[in-house]
C-alpha cells in the first residue's frame, strides 16, 4: 500500500510541481501584495487594508462589478439557449452517427483558431462602413450608419457568444448522447408530446452538461479583459480591465486587491455550482 | 425511414444560421485579405491582389511578425510535449485514490476557473520579485501550462474512465513488466486521445493572450504581436496575417483528425488476433 502511494505521488509530482509554482505561489503572492503599500513610483511590503478600503469605498468599482455580473448573466443566458439548441439538434435530430460527428466537428473547429483573429474579423461586418450598415442603408431601412454595432457593449456581448457558445455545446452534447434512448420511447409511449419529452426527460437528464458548460462560460466571462477591451474599443469597463489598468499604472497593490476580490467572487460562484455536479463522474 | 418532424427543419435552419455566425466573419476577412493595394478594412473590394500577403513577407514597418511566429511555434511545441507527458503521468496516478488526490483534483479544476489575469499578474510578480525576470520560455511557458494541463488531465480522466484493465491484467499474467505493460498495452490504446491532448496543448498555447500578456518578457509571442498591431495597423495586412494563422491552425486540426481516423482504421483492421497467435 505504501509503495503504491509512493508510485502515485511520483506520477503526480510533475503536475503538482507546475501547479504549485505557477498557480498556488503566484496567488499567495497576489494575496500578500494586496496588503502592500505603494507610491507613485514603486510598491513595497507592508500590512494595511487601505487597498481593500479604497476598493470597497469606490462607487466606480461597485459599478464595474455590477456591469461585469450583468454581462456575465446575459452571455450565460444566450450561450445556454443557443448551445442547448445546437446540442439538442445534433443529439436527437441528426440520425446517422457519421453526420453527427461531421456536424459536431464543424461546431468545434473554430475553437482551435485564434480568438483575437476571430474578434478582428467582426470589424468588416460591424464597422461604421461595414457590411451590415452598407446592407441596411442600401435597402433603405436606415439613413445613417448604426454606431453601436462595433465598439459597444453589443459587440462585446456578440463576441463572447461567438467565442464561448462552444463551451456549452460540447458538455451538453456529451451528456445528451448518454441519455438512454429507451427513456424517450417510454415517455412517448406514455403519451408525452415532443415538448413534454424535452422538459420532463431531456432537460433534467442534461443538467450535468448544462452545469459544466455554465461553469466554463461564467469563469471565462467574469475574468475576461482581452475581449472587453478590444470589442468595446476600450470604452467598456469590467473587473478584468480594472485590474489591467491598475497594472498599467504600476499600482500593483491595488490591482492585487481587486484581483483577490474577483478571485473570491468567481470561486464562490463556481463552488456553489460544483455542489450540483460531480465533474469526475461526467467525463 | 420515419418521416422527419417539423422541429427537424426549424432546428436545422437554426443550426445553419449558427454555422453562418461561426464561420461568416472568418470567411469575410479571408476574402478581404485579397484587397487590392488601395483597399481598406471594409468592403467594397478595390481590385484583387496578393499585396497584403506580400507585405507580410517584406521588411516590417511595425512589429516582428516572423520572430514572434517562431517564438510561438517553439513555445507551442514545448507546452505540447510537457502537457502530454505530465497529463499521462497524472492520469495514471489518478487511476487510484492516493492521499492528496482530492486536493490535487480540485487544484486542477481551480486552474481551469481561476481568472486568467490572476495567473498573468501572479506569475509576473513572482518572476519579478525573485529577480529571475520574465521570459516567454520560462514564465510564459509555466503560465500557459496552468491552462493546458487541466484540459489534458480532464481528457485523461475521460480515457481512463473507459479503460478496460483486463488488457493490462492479461499482459501481466503473461509476465510483462510494468514498463512493458505501459509501452505495449496502455500507450497504444490511449494513443488517439494523446493526439487530442497534444492538439489542445499546442493550439491553446499558440493562441493564448490573457495568461501570457504580463509574463512574456521583452519579446512577444504571435498573439501578443497581433494584439499590439490592432491598435496601430489599419490596413488589410492584419487580415492577411489572420488568414494565414487561421489556415495554419486549421491544417493542424485536419492533420490530427486524419491521423486519429487512420489509427482507428488500422486498429479495426488489425484489431484482434484471437485464434491466430502462437499456441
Amino acid at each position: 500500500m505504501r509503495r503504491a502511494n509512493l508510485n502515485s505521488w511520483l506520477l503526480a509530482a510533475p503536475l503538482t510541481g507546475v501547479l504549485v509554482v505557477f498557480l498556488v505561489l503566484p496567488i499567495l503572492l497576489i494575496v500578500a501584495v494586496s496588503f502592500w503599500s505603494s507610491n507613485e513610483f514603486s510598491f513595497y511590503p507592508d500590512f494595511q487594508f487601505g487597498n481593500y478600503e479604497y476598493l470597497f469605498g469606490s462607487s466606480v468599482a461597485w459599478k464595474v462589478f455590477g456591469l461585469t455580473f450583468m454581462m456575465t448573466a446575459i452571455v450565460w443566458a444566450l450561450t445556454l439557449v443557443i448551445g442547448f439548441t445546437i446540442a439538442f439538434f445534433l443529439a436527437f435530430h441528426v440520425r446517422t452517427q457519421k453526420w453527427q460527428m461531421v456536424l459536431f466537428l464543424l461546431t468545434t473547429i473554430p475553437f482551435w483558431t485564434s480568438n483575437i483573429i476571430r474578434m478582428i474579423s467582426w470589424i468588416p461586418l460591424l464597422g461604421k462602413n461595414g457590411l451590415v450598415n452598407q446592407t441596411l442603408i442600401g435597402a433603405g431601412i436606415i439613413n445613417e450608419p448604426i454606431q453601436w454595432l462595433l465598439y459597444s457593449s453589443f459587440s462585446v456581448c456578440l463576441a463572447f457568444v461567438h467565442l464561448y457558445t462552444l463551451f456549452m455545446v460540447v458538455p451538453i452534447f456529451n451528456t445528451m448522447m448518454r441519455i438512454d434512448k429507451s427513456l424517450i420511447e417510454a415517455a412517448r409511449d406514455g403519451g408525452a408530446n415532443g415538448f413534454q419529452i424535452l422538459t420532463n426527460v431531456i432537460i433534467p437528464l442534461s443538467k450535468p452538461g448544462i452545469m459544466i458548460g455554465s461553469i466554463f462560460v461564467i469563469a471565462l466571462v467574469m475574468s475576461d479583459f482581452v475581449t472587453t477591451r478590444f470589442m468595446s474599443g476600450s470604452q467598456l469597463a469590467n473587473v478584468g480591465r480594472l485590474i489591467s489598468n491598475d497594472i498599467g499604472l504600476l499600482q500593483y497593490p491595488s490591482a492585487a486587491a481587486t484581483a483577490v476580490v474577483l478571485l473570491v467572487t468567481v470561486l464562490l460562484m463556481i463552488g456553489a455550482m460544483l455542489r450540483l455536479v460531480d465533474i469526475r463522474k461526467e467525463l | 425511414m420515419e418521416k422527419r418532424p417539423a422541429s427537424f427543419y426549424i432546428l436545422g435552419t437554426f443550426f445553419a444560421l449558427f454555422m453562418l455566425f461561426l464561420y461568416g466573419p472568418t470567411i469575410t476577412i479571408a476574402i478581404l485579405s485579397f484587397q487590392g493595394p488601395g483597399g481598406g478594412l471594409t468592403f467594397p473590394m478595390r481590385g484583387l491582389s496578393l499585396n497584403w500577403f506580400r507585405e507580410l513577407f517584406m521588411e516590417q514597418a511595425v512589429g516582428d511578425i516572423w520572430g514572434s511566429f517562431r517564438r510561438s511555434l517553439t513555445l507551442g511545441l514545448m507546452v505540447m510535449v510537457t502537457t502530454v507527458v505530465v497529463s499521462v503521468m497524472a492520469g495514471l496516478a489518478f487511476r487510484r485514490r492516493f492521499p492528496g488526490s482530492t486536493v490535487l483534483f480540485y487544484l486542477v479544476i481551480g486552474a481551469l476557473v481561476i481568472p486568467s489575469i490572476l495567473v498573468s499578474l501572479g506569475v509576473g510578480l513572482l518572476f519579478d520579485r525573485t529577480g529571475i525576470g520574465s521570459h516567454w520560455a520560462t514564465s510564459a511557458f509555466g503560465a500557459q501550462l496552468t491552462w493546458t494541463l487541466p484540459f489534458g488531465i480532464l481528457i485523461m480522466f475521460a480515457v481512463f474512465n473507459r479503460f478496460n484493465p483486463a488488457y493490462e491484467e492479461a499482459a501481466r499474467d503473461q509476465g510483462a513488466s510494468t514498463g512493458q505493460v505501459f509501452a505495449h498495452v496502455v500507450l497504444p490504446l490511449i494513443a488517439p486521445a494523446l493526439v487530442g491532448v497534444a492538439l489542445f496543448g499546442f493550439t491553446l498555447s499558440y493562441d493564448e493572450i490573457a495568461r501570457t500578456i504580463l509574463v512574456s518578457g521583452s519579446r512577444n509571442t504571435l498573439p501578443l504581436e497581433i494584439w499590439g498591431m490592432t491598435t496601430n495597423v489599419t490596413t488589410p495586412v492584419l487580415y492577411a496575417l489572420g488568414t494565414l494563422t487561421t489556415i495554419f491552425s486549421l491544417s493542424l486540426v485536419v492533420l490530427v483528425i486524419l491521423s486519429v481516423t487512420i489509427m482507428q482504421r488500422r486498429r479495426a483492421r488489425n484489431g484482434s488476433d484471437a485464434g491466430r497467435g502462437l499456441v
